[in-house]
């Protein structure tokens, strides 16, 4: 008897604990084929951030550091400079990256970091029960818009491919999505570019990746992936930004 | 040995260099930039990493990451850029990672002054970050010193897996005085095998201060502390200056008390039996060498560029034994030893 | 030998390289010594000002409040620092920058055009080490090879082909 399907090398055999639906555990097996089918997981080091994914240090079975909130790619700029052989990721969700950790994001970008940044959009903080998060849509409701995000004061979600490819440093940012087979593959396909990037010493590499959040969306999983093609593709258009060639 | 003439900031630098740092992360801020520029020059030519970083708060979490990977890193500031830096000193404490982080103290609070200052001394001992956690405290006195005090660091770091902080000044940090730079002597150490390199050949290692489990977490702090304790009774450093006669003891740090060995000496001329004890470690506190003085003075004066902070820590020494007296100059206003003087006199 | 040298000037005149000359001097000749620049704003072109110690025993403080010797090389300095230097001071000022008399009669002061002399003698730049020169012949603070070993360990490395220059200098200063 053959084996079609196995839980990938690189992810340890533990029980994750994100909510039913989500796809942050699609998103973690992806990266974890990459990194077994590069044979990178030997010498990999990956950041866990704060929000959902920040048990994420036990999923991976790679080393793994967990870094404060916003900060991994700062802490994974620390890693790459003392030991510039392994291969360094960073896994951060829209209110780590986007909004406490911008600064250290578009840093490490300008810097043309070697990293790797696997940037998890849902739209919303989850971890912390869901509130508004820099990529909440208009009108949006959540704990902290309860009437909708008003643009006219809570502003306007900032989409973090469009500004990185605007710096000489980034050498390769993709936007994909988990709304569908297809689109998975797509997303695995461009998780394994930003890793050939970073082992080809090319510079910056992120992979947004909308996701969806059933929990603090308050919808099913099938219909979470219904809202987030209606309302988050029209707005965050998937492709190639920078790079990738 | 050779003695040449360097700037606080810049001794304190080549010394990590010579104690094998080959990770600096740093923002601007005076009165410490030197330190930084002088990475800038000499860490390419060591094969090492200088890296301006976006802030201050990038910088301490390029040293955790640096320090994570199991290298000798650090990052220096001056006052409010170190109010920053607190965030990554309680990750680097849960983490139990080593590193060094210098603070060339200036004039607070807000944006205060570039002028000299020791008003970090409650950030430096006792905060500085959240939870339950201390940092090693070193504050030298003078330049040579500060090369020592940057080896110890080191050593003491790796030795205990703990943060260490090197508590200078303006005054310390920009002026020059005579040192010799040998290198450190090489200490056995134990090895950084929780580092992250990359699993090959073993278990994966997770550098990480997350505890979900209150019954862990707890059991974490409380051997956390042992090694604390370890800490205060190996490595508690202080100098007793003319105390063995002393009638009244003078009891300063840093650039405060190379100042205040003027005033005792004065004092002495003046037939007062003036004695100091300076602490060079603030944390662990020289809490058993005052407390025997204690006995033995009339009265304690503590001279500080601060409104009176380390002064707490002399009264818990003295434990109401004697009268405990501040002599205190601040907002970067610095004590003349005349001052220091009619302050001790004063005590009598 | 106990000294408290204050030298102050603009920003671009050697006034720290000139400090860092003295406190070599002092150390070479076997005291502690310390040097302290001013480092506040006005260091941004603006005056520049630093204090050394000589000093048989240990220094404590390292801020010159109340110069003996005191090196003005420009008129704010002057006219900032007269007043703070002790009784009996030497007090040095560049009269090719500084044109009023001095209004102290208890300190000895010493007038000569530094700037100028240097430039005369193709030295431009170089009026710090010419004041330098004569503090070092009115004070007796050391003889000529002395102050050129100072001279040595104080300009670095990478700049050693100015120390011809800067000896020259040395020497037009100890000789007016």
């Amino acid at each position: 008897m053959s084996i079609v399907f196995e839980r990938p090398k690189a992810l340890a055999d533990v029980v994750t604990s994100y909510c039913p639906g989500c796809t942050h555990g699609i998103i973690h097996r992806l990266v974890a084929e990459v990194l077994d089918e590069l044979e990178l997981t030997d010498k990999t080091i990956g950041i866990a951030p704060v929000g959902c994914s920040v048990l994420a240090y036990n999923f991976f079975d790679c080393d793994m550091v967990q870094a404060a909130h916003g900060r991994a790619p700062a802490v994974a700029t620390g890693v790459k400079r003392a030991n510039p052989e392994n291969t360094v990721f960073t896994y951060q969700g829209d209110g780590d990256l986007a909004a406490i950790g911008t600064g250290e994001t578009v840093h490490a970008a300008a810097r043309g970091e070697n990293i790797t940044v696997i940037f998890v959009n849902n739209a919303i903080y989850g971890m912390t029960g869901g509130q508004m998060a820099p990529t909440t849509m208009p009108k949006q409701i959540t704990q902290t818009t309860p009437y909708g995000r008003d643009i006219k004061t809570a502003g306007f979600p900032i989409r973090i491919c469009e500004m990185l490819a605007t710096l000489d440093g980034t050498a390769y940012c993709e936007r994909v999505s988990t709304d569908s087979v297809q689109n998975i593959k797509k997303a695995k396909n461009a998780i394994k570019k930003a890793f050939q990037t970073q082992t080809e010493r090319k510079g910056f590499s992120l992979v947004e990746v909308l996701s969806t959040c059933p929990t603090n969306w308050g919808l099913d999983p099938v219909k979470s992936l219904d809202w987030l093609r209606e309302n988050m593709l029209p707005y965050y258009p998937l492709g190639v930004y920078k790079g990738g060639n | 040995m050779e003695k040449s003439l360097m700037k606080g900031n810049e001794a304190i630098a080549e010394a990590a260099i010579l104690a094998g740092c080959r990770h600096f992360f740093g923002y601007p801020i005076t009165p410490q930039n030197e330190l930084a520029a002088y990475m800038s020059r000499r860490m390419p030519q060591v094969e090492g990493t200088f890296l301006q970083a976006e802030s201050e708060i990038a910088a301490i979490n390029m040293v955790i990451g640096a320090a994570a990977a199991g290298k000798r890193a650090m990052t220096s500031s001056s006052s409010p850029g170190v109010a920053l830096k607190s965030e990554g000193l309680s990750y680097l404490a849960g983490c139990d990672l080593p590193a060094v982080i210098v603070n060339v103290q200036r004039g607070g609070p807000g944006l205060g002054t570039i002028q000299p200052s020791q008003a970090d001394y409650f950030m430096a001992v006792k905060g500085g970050g959240h939870g339950d956690f201390y940092k090693v405290v070193l504050a030298p006195s003078n330049i040579q010193e500060m090369v020592d005090c940057t080896y110890t660091a080191f050593d003491i770091a790796d030795r205990y897996r703990v943060t260490v902080m090197i508590l200078a000044d303006g005054i310390l940090g920009q002026m020059m005085e005579p040192v010799s730079l040998t290198k450190p002597e090489q200490k056995p150490l134990p090895a950084k095998d929780w580092a992250v390199t990359g699993k090959a050949g073993r278990n994966r290692n997770i550098v990480n201060s997350l505890y979900l489990s209150p019954e862990i977490l707890e059991q974490q702090n409380i051997i956390r502390f042992k090694k604390y304790d370890e800490i205060k009774k190996n490595e508690t450093r202080a100098e007793l200056y003319k105390t063995d006669d002393a009638e009244i003891c003078v009891v300063a740090y840093g650039a405060a008390a190379r100042i205040s060995k003027n005033a005792v000496d004065a004092a002495r001329e003046k037939g007062i039996r003036a004695g100091l004890i300076r602490p060079i470690t603030l944390w662990p506190f020289p809490n058993k060498e005052i407390f025997d003085l204690a006995d033995k003075v009339k009265a304690f004066t503590v001279v500080e560029m601060s409104m009176g902070q380390m002064i707490q820590d002399v009264e818990l020494a003295v434990k109401f034994k004697k009268p405990v007296n501040l002599c205190s100059r601040t907002g970067g206003m610095v004590p003349a030893p005349e001052q220091i003087l009619e302050s001790i006199e004063r005590s009598i | 030998m106990n000294r408290s040298i204050l030298l102050a000037g603009f920003g671009g005149q050697g006034v720290l390289f000139a400090g860092k000359f003295i406190a070599y001097i002092g150390m070479l000749s076997g005291n502690e010594v310390s040097w302290l620049p001013s480092y506040g704003p006005e260091m941004r072109g603006g005056t520049a000002n630093c204090g050394v110690t000589i000093s048989k025993t240990p220094i404590g403080s390292p801020i010159v409040l109340s110069p003996d010797i005191l090196v003005a090389m420009n008129l704010p300095s002057y006219d900032k620092f007269e007043p703070a230097a002790v009784s009996g001071a030497k007090i040095f000022v560049d009269s090719s920058l500084i044109s009023r008399s001095p209004e102290r009669s208890d300190v000895e002061t010493f007038c000569l055009p530094a700037a100028r002399l240097a430039e005369s003698s193709g030295l431009k730049g170089l009026g710090n080490i010419v004041m330098v020169g004569k503090v070092i012949a009115e004070t007796g603070l050391c003889d000529l090879d002395a102050a050129t070993e100072a001279l040595k360990k104080t300009i670095p490395p990478r700049k050693t082909d100015m120390l011809e220059k800067n000896l020259k200098a040395l020497k037009v200063g100890m000789e007016s």
